[in-house]
Order: structure tokens, then C-alpha cells, then sequence
């Protein structure tokens, strides 16, 4: 297929149809209501199943049912709406059934602004919903990304019966740049053997996440962790740039991961001797690999549009052996690059220490520096 | 007394459509009448196999287990939501939510609301006990003034908690509904008026005449305090006048079925 | 007369709510308290003659638990076929 100008939402709404999407419901609600609006008339058109929900809590119930047939099926929507989704994500995950879903994240908390931001990180990624539970989560940062990772997410999803989300964000959401969509599927409705679809000829089915009795309950629990170690084993995906001979690591992802490239771009051709790791999947996280860039870089920058998420997690796998620095930007401002090579050349020149939390010194750098 | 029991003997046994499994509703309680009615329509309409159920949380949040056929588990209220979902993808199948006072008519208000302005073609059985059962005996929407609950413990103050829900004539306002009817189970004459209705109810489903639902006035011998004996007088006493009786919305294609 | 019926109580279902009894327009039913259920209850029973078929009490019953059988009354067949 040619390339074409795409907008992002409306990139990854028709990735999903093209690789046999049958059923979507959804609410609208900046910055994602494109996928909606797109799909309200795309899947009519091709007699699927297309279903603007009173609410995201209906939505992603009509999405739990929907998936207890077998059907690929999927949802979308940004923050204040992913946050209605908890319950139904932790049924669905409880329940174990494939299901695609999307996160254009937003400024937040709240009902905070329409512009981009990556706050729902811990949202995503360490459970935001009761129970325990993971989701497959998946960062692009570009239009095409978000084609080819929609394609996946599907893919992810039934072969290991749990959701996968894209957490995307407000900016690649609207955006528009030059990508290529996959040539259309049939849709095909897979016969699971544990799909409720009616009890012709068979023994009944059952699906539920509800397992009274506690041993019962454990052993769901024990299958899902299992299941998990599986996902962990066979499903981490970063990129890297300029890390063969680089002293210093960026790591960031999705918008931020983008807008450090460029700096890092930047950086290297001012000669500096700055990478870039940029996680593909959030969840499973990439911890090896940081681990083995801990083990060797003299230090790491994180880039987040959020107060330091991923941070966390990136401290957790270095395990304090080097200085890890920290740049956010908040409430819905995505950084720039040369910003982000302020911070680079920073982290190239200066004696760093381990003593502060990095996010309390960005916080004191950052306040000092709107004072002037 | 015993004599040879021969087929052609045979009045009634229990349906194919329930397991056969004790079930742990409390001794007395309708939801047993409720279950038994629904698996003899199905197993009188041939529809076991094509049917889905969507079982709610309430004491009927083990309503899967008594069931013959696929059943799935919704979250509070949000059954409706979950049967759109279901019978979008599969419009050939039978789809039932089954639902209890509060799954309905307080956490699930907008999800039954929005079924039947959507005019799924869903059907829903209301279980309208006026209390809430499986979690102790709490006041629901459809509890009545000054009705003494483990949450209105003076009586149920309609200065403080509003009146109680007639969710029957609130559905028979949409568009969208086609067969909307309240039954109820605490006779035998009102039993058989209410197997009626659900079979008019899965026939409307099976036609694709839109959003339909049969209210059943049930008992909760327990919480409500009294035997079942007297739960039965109670509800006809004081549920009644409260909850009337009827069919508030039959389309006129309804009404033509021929059963 | 009024055909002859009897029933069935499973001992795996009834739970001795005692709707049969009270629905039972034969009064033909009550609650045996010499014996209990595996699950603890007193089941219901026929105690007396009376019982026509008419499957009241399994409409009534919570639990399905009643097994309703009537006497078919054969209608005599006269030599050339009519009744």
C-alpha cells in the first residue's frame, strides 16, 4: 500500500479495521474522538459492529461482552475515560479474553486539558484497575507506529487472552505525517474453545472472573502470573540509537522519546557521545536492557511528560550504580528538542551526584529557572 | 399410592434448561420460581443451545451455575452493556441479562436506560425484591417508604431517599422498547401469567421487535424478616399497590405473535 | 371424578419452604419431620390421599424440585372405533 498524510487517530482506527476489527465502542472525548467518528462510519459500511456507548463504562462492558464471543474487538479513549475503564479492564483481564484498547493520553489530573501528556504511565503499566493484573502496553511515537503496533496489539491480545493498550498521546493522535496502512483481511471469527457463543452441539461454556472459593481464585491468580512470565519472556521491544560508543543514555518514550532524538541528534553532531534508548513496550519493561546499559554509561537522562514514571522504573533496573538525571515538561507541554539538549549537554559537563531524588532536582532546577 | 409411572403419567419435571445442581438461593426464595420459568420457556421454544445468559452480581451472581447453557459475568449493573456487546456479534443467538434491584436500577441505571433507547434486542429479567439481598438486606431504589432496611434502619425516609423506582413505566417510555411487562411470582395464577410473559418476551427477541423486559415482584423471605409464606402476603399486600401490574408497552407486531 | 395424581419430592433440591404445602389446593402436603435432606432440611411430602396432578405445587416450587405424574384416564373404546 502507498504511503499517504495520515492523522494518527484516524491511523490506528483504520489499522483495526483492516486487520479484521468487528466490533468497537467507544465515547467520545479529546483528543481521540476521531478513532469514533471514523469507525462510527467505516464499520457500518462494512456491516460490523460500531456502538457509541452512554459512557466509557458502558463502552468497555459492551467491549467485555463483545470479546466473550471471540471477536476482535476494541475501545479507545483518553485519560479522564481510561480511568472509568478500570473496572471493566480488570474484569476482562480477570476473565482472561483477548481485547485491543486504546490510551490518547491527556494533561491531567482530572478532567486537566486536551493536550498531549504521558501521566498515565503508572496508570497503564502498574495497574490501575483492582487485582492483579497486566496489560501488554505499547508506546509508538510516530503515525506509523501507531499502524504497526495496532496491527500487533491484536495479535498480542489473542495470543496470550489478555488486553493490550496503546498508550499513545494527544500530539500523535492529532498529528499528521506520511504513513502506510496494511492491505485489508477478511475478517475472520476464530472458533476459541472458550468462547460463549452459544452452546450448540457442545458442552456449555462459563466466563467469569468471579472464583468465591479462595484456592480457586489462586490458582486463576497463579495462571495469570504464569502467563505473564510468558509475556516477559517473549515480548520486549525498545529501540536503540547511537548506544554502541555513547557515555550518556536518554531513555524516553513515545512524544518524548521522539522529541529526544532529535536532540540527541543534536548532541552528536555538537560531539557529544549521547544515545538514545527508547522502549517500544512499556509492559512487559525492558528491565534487562537498562540493566546492561546501567552496567556500562556513565550516566542516564530520563525525558518524560509526566512527573516521573518511568523513572521509577528505570532507578528500579539501575539499581543505583550511576547518576540518573531527570527532564520533565507537564501539564500537557511537550518539551522541545533543543530544551532537551540543554539538559544533554548539562548532563555531559557537570559532576553529578546520586544524593537527590533526580525528579526533586529537576523540580528545584525547573522552579529556579521560571523565576528568571 | 405409588403406581407405575409411565410417560404418558408424566405432568411436569424439571426442565433441561437447569443444571442439575442445589442451588443456594434461601429457602422460599422466587429467584428459584424465576429460574425454573425461564429454562421451561427455553426448553419449550427449543432454544437452549442459542442461548446466552448474563448473570449479574447480586444473590443471582451464581446464576451460571443453574443454567444449561453459555452464561457469562457481568459487573454490577452492567449486564445490559455486556449483552449489547454479545448480541451485536451474535444477532442469531438468544441474549438475557438477568438482573436484581440494585444491579438494575441503581449502579446499572444508565446501562438498562441506554439498552432500551437503543432498542437492543436484548431481553432482561427484573428480579424487583425492594431490598437489596445478597449483601444483607440494604435499601434499594425499589425499597418502600418507611420500609425498615439494614441501611434505613428508621424506615425508609422518602424526605432524604426519594420515592421508589417504577422501572417498568420508565422503560415503557423508550422508543426503543417493545415489549415491557410487570408480572409477578407470588401466586400460582400470577406464576403462570409470568412464564407467559417471559416467553412473550423471548419471542419478541427471536422476532427482532426490540428492547424487551418482564419485572418480576419477587420475595426476600429473609431479609424482609418473615417466612416465605408470609413473604408472599407481603409482597402481595404492600408490593403491589406500589408496583401495578401490567403490560406497559406491547408493539402492536408483539401482540400479533402467534405462540 | 378427579384423576388421581402423585409426585415426587428430590431430596436433592428441597429445601422445606413449604410454598407446595401452602399452594396445594388438595391440602394433600406437609413437611416430614422424621427425615432430613443430605443438605439439612425437612422435604416436603404427600401425607394423605387427595393429590389430582394438578402440578400446582411444581409451579409454586422454588428449587424444581417436584416431579408431577396424573393418572391418564383411558377413555373406553366402543366395538366399531368411537368412544
Amino acid at each position: 500500500m502507498a504511503r499517504e498524510m495520515l492523522k494518527g487517530n484516524i491511523a490506528m482506527a483504520e489499522a483495526a479495521v483492516r486487520v479484521g476489527l468487528e466490533a468497537y465502542f467507544g465515547y467520545p472525548i479529546t483528543p481521540q474522538t476521531e478513532v469514533l467518528e471514523h469507525l462510527s462510519a467505516r464499520m457500518p459500511e462494512l456491516g460490523r459492529t460500531f456502538v457509541q456507548a452512554e459512557s466509557e463504562v458502558a463502552a468497555i462492558n459492551m467491549v467485555y461482552g463483545a470479546a466473550c464471543t471471540g471477536a476482535r474487538v476494541m475501545s479507545s479513549s483518553s485519560s479522564p475515560g481510561v480511568s472509568l475503564m478500570m473496572e471493566g479492564i480488570s474484569y476482562i483481564s480477570g476473565t482472561e479474553l483477548p481485547a485491543v484498547l486504546a490510551n490518547v493520553m491527556r494533561g491531567g489530573p482530572g478532567l486537566g486539558n486536551i493536550a498531549p501528556s504521558q501521566s498515565d504511565y503508572n496508570q497503564a503499566v502498574h495497574g490501575g484497575g483492582h487485582g492483579d493484573y497486566n496489560l501488554i502496553v505499547l508506546a509508538p511515537s510516530t503515525v506509523q507506529e501507531t499502524i504497526d503496533m495496532t496491527v500487533e496489539a491484536f495479535d498480542l491480545a489473542e495470543k496470550y487472552r489478555m488486553i493490550a493498550m496503546i498508550l499513545t498521546d494527544g500530539s500523535i493522535g492529532q498529528m499528521m505525517e506520511p504513513a502506510e496502512l496494511p492491505e485489508m483481511r477478511p475478517v475472520v471469527r476464530k472458533d476459541w474453545d472458550w468462547a460463549t457463543n452459544g452452546a450448540i452441539g457442545r458442552e456449555r461454556r462459563i466466563l467469569s472472573s468471579i472464583y468465591i472459593n479462595p484456592p480457586l481464585e489462586e490458582e486463576t491468580n497463579l495462571r495469570l502470573m504464569k502467563t505473564w512470565q510468558k509475556v516477559q519472556a517473549n515480548e520486549i521491544r525498545y529501540k536503540e540509537y547511537y548506544l554502541d560508543d555513547a557515555e550518556f543514555v536518554v531513555i524516553g518514550f513515545g512524544t518524548a522519546g521522539r522529541v529526544a532524538l532529535s536532540a540527541v541528534r543534536a548532541a552528536r553532531a555538537q560531539g557529544i557521545k549521547v544515545g538514545l534508548f527508547r522502549p517500544i513496550i512499556l509492559n512487559p519493561f525492558p528491565y534487562a536492557a537498562i540493566d546492561d546499559l546501567a552496567a556500562h554509561a556513565s550516566a542516564f537522562l530520563v525525558v518524560e511528560m509526566n512527573s516521573g514514571q518511568m523513572l521509577e522504573d528505570i532507578r528500579l533496573a539501575a539499581r543505583g550504580r550511576l547518576p540518573i538525571e531527570f527532564y520533565a515538561r507537564l501539564g500537557g507541554i511537550v518539551p522541545f528538542p533543543d530544551e532537551v539538549l540543554s539538559e544533554i549537554r548539562r548532563v555531559a559537563t557537570t559532576k553529578l551526584s546520586t544524593a537527590q531524588h533526580p525528579r526533586d532536582a529537576w523540580l528545584e532546577r525547573f522552579l529556579a529557572q521560571s523565576e528568571r | 399410592m405409588t403406581t407405575l409411572a409411565i410417560p404418558e403419567n408424566l405432568v411436569y419435571s424439571r426442565p433441561e434448561s437447569l443444571t442439575p445442581v442445589h442451588n443456594h438461593y434461601c429457602p422460599g426464595c422466587t429467584h428459584g420460581i424465576a429460574h425454573h420459568l425461564i429454562a421451561e420457556v427455553l426448553d419449550e421454544m427449543n432454544l437452549r443451545e442459542r442461548t446466552i445468559g448474563v448473570a449479574p452480581v447480586g444473590c443471582s451472581v451464581f446464576a451460571y451455575n443453574y443454567f444449561n447453557f453459555d452464561f457469562v459475568e457481568a459487573a454490577h449493573g452492567r449486564a445490559p452493556a455486556m449483552a449489547t456487546g454479545i448480541k451485536r456479534l451474535l444477532p442469531d443467538r438468544n441474549v438475557f441479562t438477568y438482573q436484581g434491584d440494585g444491579d438494575l436500577a441503581s449502579i446499572g441505571m444508565a446501562e438498562i436506560m441506554h439498552a432500551a433507547v437503543r432498542g437492543e434486542n436484548i431481553t432482561v429479567i427484573f428480579i424487583n425484591n425492594a431490598i437489596y439481598g445478597m449483601t444483607g438486606g440494604q435499601m434499594a431504589p425499589t425499597t418502600l417508604p418507611g420500609q425498615k432496611t439494614t441501611s434505613s434502619p428508621n424506615g425508609r425516609d422518602v424526605e432524604t431517599t426519594g420515592y421508589p423506582i417504577r422501572m417498568a413505566e420508565i422503560l415503557s417510555n423508550m422508543d426503543g422498547a417493545g415489549y415491557i411487562v410487570r408480572r409477578s411470582l407470588h401466586d400460582p395464577k400470577n406464576i403462570r401469567l409470568a412464564k407467559k410473559a417471559i416467553r412473550i418476551a423471548f419471542e419478541t427477541q427471536m422476532h427482532g421487535l426490540g428492547f424487551s423486559m418482564v419485572e418480576l415482584l419477587s420475595t426476600c423471605p429473609t431479609n424482609w424478616g418473615v417466612t416465605p409464606v408470609e413473604a408472599l402476603t407481603w409482597l402481595s399486600d404492600h408490593m403491589i399497590p406500589a408496583y401495578p401490574l401490567g403490560d406497559f408497552k406491547v408493539s402492536e407486531h408483539i401482540a400479533a405473535i402467534k405462540l | 371424578m378427579p384423576a388421581r395424581g402423585w409426585i415426587e419430592v428430590s431430596e436433592l433440591y428441597c429445601k422445606g419452604c413449604e410454598l407446595c404445602i401452602n399452594a396445594c389446593p388438595q391440602n394433600v402436603l406437609k413437611l416430614d419431620m422424621e427425615h432430613l435432606t443430605p443438605k439439612g432440611f425437612h422435604p416436603a411430602q404427600i401425607f394423605q390421599d387427595g393429590c389430582t396432578g394438578c402440578a400446582i405445587c411444581s409451579i409454586v416450587c422454588p428449587d424444581a424440585a417436584i416431579t408431577v405424574y396424573r393418572e391418564v384416564i383411558k377413555k373406553p373404546v366402543m366395538a366399531d372405533g368411537g368412544v
